[in-house]
């Protein structure tokens, strides 16, 4: 197994933020493992709380995660109905660890969400588990870390971060 | 003169012809939210935190109640104090930290301590002061005028005359008992706060914290995920009632098909689930007798109290309170209540059930988000499109929990409230 440059996994991570800002949900999910987990903690909690006894945003497994984004497809999903726009920047990508094959791998995160003359801005860093798979990579945890103090104005995570 | 001195009531009732309006001037006027704080938010017991929050001696938290910056922490004997969070020397706010543990308080800007209790201890030259100064009361840190818990729910009071907690309360009281008794060993809340905030009017949150009626339409991607996913539903219909506590107070009380950590199982929940929720089934069928104890394993429970404080007991147990910012922004901390011994399996549970429906990241709270946007962005039409309507259900014996009674019960004591003429 060759080492994995930084660049590859930028190139994954810039891939990945298009198909969220695009709404390719669907495609977006495919990137995950079948055991993946999706984590947004409360800001208020140590980085590395378990939601098994801590309350987060979000926390997600792979069927919930899926049944979001069949969620965010629909007109009744009023909270992004129509979609907002959305951008999604990518910074300061790091591998930080290899643990077998896997990847521990962070970045820091823009994301701009805009709908009805609103913008908001989302802002932390993110801390993903990442399987090599095919030449490219799937992801096995991603942990979003918002920077803010709780989701003052945002009010909401009703877009993927 | 402006227009809120003008009018005398945001209602337009009219029992005999089922007409009950609300003006839609009261969710864009800043003369109404001037005369909110005034008469509602500096006269009524509001909720500050919970016991199990300052767990030991020394544990404190910050946080704005009523427009006001508090100091919630637990002293060096164990009692818990509300103190006004600013320096009495020149008002720098004296604890920065949101929470914490603490042997005492200082204020980084003359460096005067403070004990937990909010005495003063010292204060840099000592010698230039009156010999008796540290003994003046005012040189202490301010309790808050009035300060009473129930059942470890502590309320504060701007108003010193104000009537006790437990009055206040009254038969709102009994509902807490069903809520808290779940537990053996009392409720405490889990670790993390969900903080976010609305750009609509702070009523608007009371309103559709207990509304029954819009759980369809708004929520239909959360029942759609429900029907979904395999065994998450138990067979039991939306079936339920509202009931107005008096004093703005108002609670609904129904059954519903999702799972409750205490006791309704869903086939999802495995025999694992079904295990772990017959024996808290059994445990509240031993301490309280087969009514109470089905009242409090399978039915849910959106319990308001007057004015800003919500606790929902449904798929989880949600504590939420909210303050205007502006007439068209509020801000919202919501936190998750759980029997303080329960087992892993179940906080698990209660979790991940909560986050299903409940907060900013959830299924069900941004539709909530939006729609409460939406009816502040449609207020801007106000001038002409002047009323709201909150008449279902009026003239039945027995409400529904999707009827309306529970708002009216909020918005008549508002109106009283901010309507009153002063004595």
């Amino acid at each position: 197994m060759h080492a994995i440059a930084r660049t590859e996994v930028e190139d994954f991570l810039f891939a990945e933020a298009e198909l969220l800002d695009e709404w390719r949900l669907p495609e977006w999910l495919e990137l995950f493992t079948d055991d993946a987990i999706y984590y947004v903690p409360a800001t208020d909690l140590a980085v590395d709380a378990s939601p098994d006894n801590n309350l987060f945003y979000v926390a997600d497994d792979r069927f919930r995660l899926s049944e979001r984004v069949k969620r965010l497809m629909k007109r009744t999903a009023h909270a992004e109905f129509p979609h907002s726009r959305t951008r999604h920047l990518v910074s300061n990508v790091r591998i930080r660890k290899q643990i077998g094959d896997d990847l521990e791998v962070s970045s820091a995160f823009i994301t701009y969400r805009t709908k009805d003359g609103v913008t908001d801005t989302y802002f932390g860093s993110n801390r993903y588990r990442l399987v090599p798979s095919a030449g490219t990579f799937r992801i096995k945890e991603k942990r979003c870390l918002l920077d803010s103090e709780g989701l003052r104005a945002q009010g909401r995570v009703s877009i993927i971060l | 003169m402006n227009a809120f001195q003008r009018m005398n009531t945001a209602l337009m009732v009219d029992e005999s012809r089922k007409i009950f309006k609300v003006s839609r001037q009261a969710f864009v006027d800043p003369d109404i939210l001037e005369a909110e704080r005034t008469r509602i938010f500096d006269k009524c017991w509001l909720y500050l935190g919970h016991s199990s929050e300052l767990a030991k001696p020394g544990d404190f938290v910050t946080r704005q109640v009523g427009g006001r910056n508090i100091l919630f922490a637990r002293d060096s004997k164990g009692n818990l104090k509300a103190m006004l969070n600013t320096c009495p020397h020149r008002g720098a706010q004296v604890c920065r930290e949101k929470h914490g543990s603490a042997k005492s308080f200082q204020c980084f800007y003359h460096g005067w301590v403070f004990g937990l209790d909010g005495r003063l201890r010292s204060q840099p030259g000592e010698t230039s002061y009156a010999e008796d100064f540290k003994e003046r009361s005012p040189s202490n840190m301010q309790q808050v005028p009035r300060f009473e818990s129930y059942r470890d729910f502590n309320f504060i009071c701007f108003d010193k005359g104000v009537e006790s907690l437990a009055d206040y309360l009254g038969p709102v009281r009994e509902y807490l008992e069903v809520i808290c008794d779940q537990a053996e060993t009392g409720m405490t809340i889990v670790g993390g706060t969900q903080e976010y905030s609305m750009r609509a009017n702070w009523k608007l949150l009371t309103e559709n914290s207990i509304d029954g009626y819009h759980a369809l339409t708004t929520h239909a991607t959360y029942l759609d995920y429900l029907k979904s996913a395999t065994g998450a539903l138990a067979q039991v219909a939306f079936e339920g009632s509202a009931r107005d506590l008096g004093k703005g107070h108002a609670v609904l009380e129904y059954k519903a098909p999702w799972g409750r950590p205490v006791a309704q199982w869903i086939p999802s929940w495995g025999e694992e689930g079904k295990r772990e929720l017959s024996r808290l089934y059994d445990g509240l069928l031993t301490r309280f007798g087969k009514e109470r104890a089905d009242r409090i394993a399978t039915f849910n429970r959106n319990l308001f109290i007057f004015p800003n404080l919500v606790i929902n007991d449904i798929m989880a147990v949600t504590v939420r309170t909210y303050y205007p910012a502006a007439p068209d922004f509020m801000n919202i901390s919501a936190w998750a209540l759980a029997p303080r011994e329960e087992t892993e399996w179940a906080r698990k549970y209660r979790l991940f059930n909560f986050l299903e429906f409940l907060g900013p990241g959830g299924f069900a709270t941004p539709d909530d988000v939006e729609a409460l946007e939406q009816c502040q962005r449609g207020f801007r039409n106000s001038a002409e499109a002047q009323w709201n309507d909150i008449s279902k259900g009026m003239g039945k014996e027995n409400p529904s929990y999707d009827d309306e009674l529970q708002m009216r019960a909020f918005w008549s004591n508002w109106n009283e409230h901010v309507f009153r003429v002063p004595a």
